[in-house]
């Protein structure tokens, strides 16, 4: 456990849920990533001007960061150019059909004691928890 | 108004997935393998932003938004085949990359190249989902609901 971050961790967590909470309040809407980038897909979205708002606030946090000494660094991504496709299909697929992400189920469903919620982060919890040891320590464990 | 709101809150959100080291796909790979050096910071991100979450929501809900007429607060309930579907086939692709879609389009400010394909990827994925949904709803009774939960 040599790479636990707890305090970061939990003040970072807590501008999640600061945020979360903030989106209700002020537009009464969820924030789930998943979503919001999702309705802005296609013609005729509503939603439109707040939903992009919102992306751009997201893309903006890091910028910002570089201000205060947090490096722009590139993300360490799977070295296959197919691995990474078809995760990211997987990913917009599923997010769209399950109703939510990390963010709008794991986070604000979990807030609000949904069971559809609950039930889809640990599923997807539990999944990525499998391949990833499947991945990195073969099928048999 | 909305879209001022809505650019502060996904200001304040990035920040919290940049300070809480959410936005690495490493740091996230390093919670789901818990058979390896199994790092816990992505619960205790989740722990501390339900707690606020929660509070927070509580105190929202009864009241009317700010910038808005009501509250859109998802109402199903039921734990039906397209949410269990597809939250297996999102926690696949999360365990493939170490990417949800929070960190993978925050991530477009470093512009690196594999981030601009997966985020196309996703959006492509997306789309598919919504158009074979329309095709559903269009060719007959469907059982997926338009509404999403977040």
């Amino acid at each position: 456990m040599e790479n636990f971050t707890p305090l970061s961790a939990a003040i970072g967590g807590a501008l999640i849920g600061l945020a979360a909470a903030l989106l209700m309040l002020s537009t009464g809407r969820i924030a789930g990533i998943s979503g919001i980038f999702g309705g802005l897909i296609g013609w005729n979205v509503p939603d439109r001007d707040w939903r992009t708002a919102f992306i751009v606030g997201l893309i903006l946090a890091p910028l910002s960061g570089t201000l205060v000494g947090y490096a722009l660094a590139e993300p360490q991504m799977p070295a296959s150019w197919t691995v990474i496709v078809i995760a990211g299909l997987l990913v917009g697929f599923g997010t769209r059909l399950g109703g939510g992400c990390t963010s709008g189920h794991g986070i604000c469903g979990v807030a609000r004691l949904s069971p559809r919620s609950l039930a889809a982060t640990v599923i997807f919890v539990g999944v990525a928890m499998v391949v990833v040891a499947v991945m990195r320590h073969g099928l048999g464990g | 108004m909305l879209v001022l709101a809505g650019l502060i809150c996904g200001f304040v959100f990035g920040w919290g997935l940049l300070i809480s080291g959410m936005t690495q796909p490493a740091k996230v790979l390093a919670f789901l393998d818990v058979l390896g050096a199994w790092d816990p910071s992505l619960l205790v991100v989740m722990a501390s932003a339900l707690a606020v979450g929660s509070a927070g929501y509580a105190f929202a809900r009864p009241r009317t938004p700010m910038f808005a007429t009501r509250n859109l607060w998802p109402d199903k309930t039921t734990i039906d085949a397209p949410l269990v579907i597809g939250a297996t086939l999102f926690g696949i692709g999360w365990g493939l990359s170490g990417l949800c879609p929070g960190p993978a389009i925050e991530n477009l400010a470093t512009l690196s190249p594999r981030i601009v394909v997966f985020v196309a990827a996703m959006a492509l994925g997306m789309a598919a989902h919504d158009a074979w949904q329309r095709r559903r709803v269009a060719t007959g009774p469907s059982t997926l609901a338009a509404k999403a939960d977040g």
